[in-house]
């Protein structure tokens, strides 16, 4: 018998679409969703279980299924996690199960489950031991899992949507469409956001009358007024967090813009009105894992919205009256049904005992199910008083657990509601509503009110219904022990589990959650959580409101990172900055790299030692050199030089007009932060000249004492690096290259000495020009207009200077003793350290970091120094190599190698160091190691070429 | 992502600011004692609950400023600028 039934459910039969599951070819209908179109296929085995490999089935009709997680192909898009209840079906589907060994109908690893006894919960904290767990590990882990990341899918996602509103619904039941409703009374802006392709909720597979519609027409008509009254309704889209002041994170679907399908939504609501309904709550006994043991609702749904009759013999099994709807339906489609109910006859509605005996349904009061029969699929159900009965689907519910998720992620605290057998809100939590069953409401009218209330609308106003529904739920009894009773679906968790927690003491709920897992599965534990507190109450003799929840934390669903990344990557992601005159370079042969987060020459050609051919030309012929990502930062105004007085170390005040002064910026911990050059372009105007990496941090330093300690209308700060392009030309001949760009500068030294800066003009536009050196040459810093550089660049091209890349500049400064902050300085790095005590000892005004400079710890004798290292032999002690001190019996790092070069100038390596005690350890031979390597160094003053600074000036 | 009332430029979402830790916090002289500058460099009241503290809005004007906040509940009191 085809599963499919010729008429009814909310399907196109005229559109026809061809999926593949696990290769073998199937059909199914527009409308359908993955698992409507396999049960319609008679497809009953759609997985295999996490631990034990049992075959599993479809289980729910909803987000929260355990089982039917498959491995979906459509085109471009890749998902190793679709949950086949929720994934609208499409022509072309190629799907997989995600976790047999071959197929989910024939799973080489199925012999497993016989082995089920050795592999409880925590197996693996007592097993699996010897001689170590890591040999086991990955042999373990690969039996496990669910699902397969495939390396090649890198579908992007598109770009967050953000949007605003005065009240946000989730969830479009009848709660939901009632709340709409009445938010469209006023002017406010509305948005209401479904997780299904269609607006109804429950609606749209249980009968109800609404202001004297059938559900589906009253849907249809509400849904039309929505749309004229301008709610925006997000279809295909889960709220899947609710944070912070009232933001919705929200997923949504079929985005045909979006490679992977998805868009997120970050929604900011006035008012979030929580209408997510409530998940059917699961009863146990033993082998209910079984495929063809399904939700009662689910049976329901499928039957009324797909037209798929999920079995022909059928044992409804409940405790409340909401399944009756499920064995009246399925009677009337032709199926055999007996519905075990476990109250007896006198509690049950007499009116619905005779509505379901009247169709024809075998009616059992005070029965329950004890186990199911049969290993592939059901084929036989054993109750409580030994009577077994024939079946192929056992539809069962246990009752409803409200859907609190977004209240609780919000703060609210759920409080337990022993009547209806599960959570519902608790606390107010401002600026939340919580309606419908989502509120533990049954009542249709009630809800209806109460929803329209929710959102400032008069109860008058609200929707009516006729419909009674007393969604009655027993409390349940634990079930007893000693067979396999699944509590956890998806985590392969049993009672039996709980017990050897409770057992071992682990058996508060959050200990009882992390050592069976129970709950931690990519479903949240949606139809776990509440029977495994109720057996654990039972089991520790409890009452379950006194046991708390574990916390409910974003996200509701699983979402993929492509989608939460949206359209930050790669180049959106760190968009690195580029040299004004970068085509310059790249035409020059320039090899780039990341220096700081701006792409800089590194080096030009291809030569293997163009690094040493540029360091040649530097000190004896000229070199040009971008320095363009250099900082300019101005600090303009009568309280500027107050401003750099605190911020530096070195006093800049002093500083005369016209000249440039090297200097350090400290931490309040007195560590060295940054260094660079200071210009002083006139009384009340200085240029900041800080390490490119560094820019961001120096403005934000400069501004923060600004607003803390200064009159803002004193001082103000500028940040003009971007603007401007500032090219050197260094070595012998740059004054001689320098002059023939007629700048309108004298370059007398007398004049323009090193360290003096002058303002100069490049064609018609003002430029600066400053003699600061970083190689050790005489050098000249020329700044034009950002636009302007790769033309100045051009000009010391023509005139004959070779380009030089950082790091060849890097090889230069170091032969010098020039420092780079953060390479050759540390975390305790003191200026001191640095042989810089001057202002230390000097200085009585406040700056940045004076306290710490002398603390005992500042002044203690064995600190790290800056020295020099040389070594016998041509290879370069490695950078990072620990300098060993054995005096003491055994070894101990006291420094280590920060900076270290083959010097082509000098002919020897030469290394930059941090050693305790410096050059008081005398210029004995030191020992290195690095990676296991020995090396031996002589310590020496860290300058190794010119000391005097003769060359300066050359 | 939270909200914050720049007293400048109205309310903008919590990724245009940046936290610069408790409201204050006094420099201590050079005078102070090593136990007094510890304190300044690493000590905060950490308030679990109402609490006064220095934002600024970097993607915005620039400015630091006061935001009167609880720490437990993310509820905003209210903003002003630094005294």
């Amino acid at each position: 018998m085809n599963p499919r039934m010729a008429q009814g459910g909310a399907i196109d039969r005229t559109k026809r679409l061809s999926f593949v599951f696990d290769g073998v070819s199937y059909e199914g209908f527009a409308g359908d969703t993955i698992a409507s179109a396999l049960l319609a296929n008679g497809v009953r085995i759609i997985g295999r279980s996490f631990k034990y490999h049992r075959p599993r089935g479809i289980y729910s009709a909803g987000p929260e299924e355990p089982n039917a997680i498959l491995d979906l192909r459509h085109g471009a898009r890749h998902d190793p996690n679709a949950r086949a209840t929720l994934e609208p079906l499409a022509d072309g589907m190629d799907l997989r199960s995600i976790h047999a060994n071959g197929t989910a109908a024939r799973d080489r690893l199925a012999f497993v489950d016989r082995f089920a006894r050795f592999i409880p919960s925590a197996f693996y904290y007592k097993t699996f031991m010897w001689p170590n767990w890591a040999a086991y590990e990955h042999r373990i882990r690969s039996l496990a899992g669910l699902g397969r990341l495939d390396p090649a899918s890198r579908a992007a996602s598109a770009a967050h949507c953000h949007a605003e509103v005065d009240i946000c619904i989730v969830g479009s039941g009848p709660s939901g469409l009632a709340a709409a409703l009445a938010a469209t009374q006023s002017d406010k802006r509305v948005m209401l956001i479904e997780e299904r392709p269609e607006l109804g909720g429950s609606l749209l597979h249980r009968a109800a009358t609404i202001d004297g519609s059938q559900s589906a027409a009253w849907v249809s008509r509400v849904s039309q007024a929505l749309q004229d009254r301008g709610v925006q309704v997000l279809r295909r889209s889960t709220a899947v967090g609710l944070y912070d002041h009232n933001v919705l994170t929200v997923i949504q679907k079929d985005v045909p813009t979006s490679a992977n399908g998805e868009r997120l939504w970050l929604v900011r609501a006035g008012r979030i009105v929580v209408a997510t309904g409530a998940i059917e709550r699961p009863l146990l006994f033993a082998n209910n894992d079984r495929p063809g043991v399904m939700l009662a609702d689910a049976a329901l749904s499928y039957l009324r919205r797909y037209a798929v009759k999920p079995g022909k013999r059928v044992v409804v099994a409940t405790g409340n009256d909401s399944a009756y709807e499920t064995a009246l339906a399925l009677c009337n489609a032709g199926s055999v049904v007996h519905l075990a109910d476990t109250r007896p006859e006198s509690e049950i509605d007499p009116a619905l005992a005779a509505a379901v005996r009247g169709a024809g349904v075998d009616l059992l009061p005070a029965a329950r199910i004890d186990t199911v029969i049969g290993r592939r699929s059901v084929e036989a159900v054993a109750l409580d008083n030994g009577r077994r009965i024939a079946a192929d689907l056992v539809a069962h519910s246990g009752g409803w657990t409200p859907s609190l998720h977004l209240y609780c992620h919000a703060k609210g605290k759920p409080q337990w509601d022993s009547v209806a057998g599960g959570y519902r809100p608790g606390s107010k939590v401002a600026g939340i509503e919580t309606v419908g069953a989502a509120a533990g409401l049954w009542d249709l009218d009630a809800m209806l009110q109460h929803a329209t209330a929710s959102v400032g609308g008069q109860p008058g106003e609200a929707p009516r219904s006729g419909t009674k529904v007393r969604q009655w739920t027993a409390p349940l009894a634990a079930p007893g022990s000693g067979k396999r009773i699944w509590v956890d679906l998806q985590n392969d968790v049993t009672v039996s589990d709980i017990e050897l927690a409770v057992r071992e003491n682990f058996s508060a709920v959050e200990h009882l959650k992390r050592y069976t897992t129970i709950g931690m599965g990519t479903d949240q534990g949606k139809t776990s959580n509440v029977n495994a507190l109720t057996v654990l109450a039972a089991r520790t003799s409890q009452e379950i409101s006194k046991l708390g929840t574990t916390t409910f934390r974003p996200p509701y669903v699983p979402v993929s990172m492509a989608t939460i990344a949206g359209a930050e990557r790669g180049q959106l992601q760190w968009p690195i900055r580029r040299l004004p005159a970068e085509n310059t370079h790249r035409q020059e042969g320039a090899y780039f790299r990341d220096y700081g987060g701006v792409l800089r020459p590194a080096w030009y050609g291809v030569e293997a030692d163009a690094i040493a051919h540029e360091c040649v030309a530097a000190r004896n012929d000229a070199v040009v050199f971008d320095a363009s990502s250099l900082g300019k930062i101005e600090v303009i105004g009568p309280a500027a030089a107050a401003l750099l007085d605190f911020v530096y170390y070195t006093p800049m005040s002093s500083l005369g007009v016209g000249r440039a002064r090297y200097g350090l910026t400290l931490s309040e911990g007195g560590i060295v932060a940054d260094d660079g050059v200071v210009l002083r372009l006139a009384s009340n105007h200085f240029v900041v000249s800080c390490s490119s990496s560094h820019v961001a941090g120096m403005v934000a330093q400069l501004e923060a004492w600004r607003q803390d300690r200064f009159d803002l209308g004193q001082v103000f700060i500028h940040d003009a690096t971007a603007h401007w392009a500032t090219i050197a030309i260094s070595g012998p001949r740059s004054k001689r290259i320098v002059a023939g760009f007629e700048l309108g500068v004298d370059l007398d030294d007398a004049r323009l000495p090193h360290m003096g800066v002058a303002q100069a003009a490049f064609g018609s536009r003002s430029a600066r020009i400053a003699r600061v050196s970083f190689t050790g040459e005489r050098s000249y810093e020329i700044s034009v207009p950002a636009t302007l550089g790769a033309r100045l660049w051009q000009s010391a091209r023509d005139a004959g200077a070779s380009p030089m890349g950082i790091e060849a500049l890097g090889v230069l400064r170091a032969e010098k003793g020039y420092i780079y902050v953060g390479q050759d300085t540390d975390g305790e790095t003191m200026p001191h350290d640095l042989g810089m005590a001057g202002p230390r000892s000097k200085r009585q005004d406040s700056y940045v970091g004076d306290r710490s400079l002398i603390t005992p710890t500042a002044s203690k004798a064995n600190r790290k120094r800056l020295v020099g290292i040389l070594t016998d032999g041509s290879t370069p002690i490695p950078t990072g190599a620990h300098a060993i001190d054995s005096n003491a019996g055994r070894k101990r790092s006291i420094g280590y190698v920060t900076s270290s070069y083959r010097s082509v100038h000098l002919g020897h390596p030469i290394a930059l160091g941090l050693i305790e005690g410096g050059l008081h350890l005398g210029s004995t031979s030191v020992d290195f190691e690095h990676l296991g390597q020995s090396f031996k160094g002589r310590l020496v003053p860290p300058c190794f070429l010119d000391p005097k600074g003769v060359r300066l000036n050359a | 992502m939270q909200q914050f009332p720049c007293p400048w430029c109205g309310k903008r979402a919590e990724i245009e600011f940046r936290y610069a830790g408790d409201a204050g916090v006094k420099r201590p002289e050079r005078s102070a004692d090593d136990t007094a500058w510890a304190h300044y460099l690493h000590f905060r009241k950490n308030a679990k609950g109402p609490a006064k503290e220095l934002w600024i809005h970097s993607a915005g004007c620039g400015r630091w400023f006061l935001l009167s906040r609880d720490t437990l509940t993310h509820e905003v009191a209210g903003s002003e600028p630094m005294a």
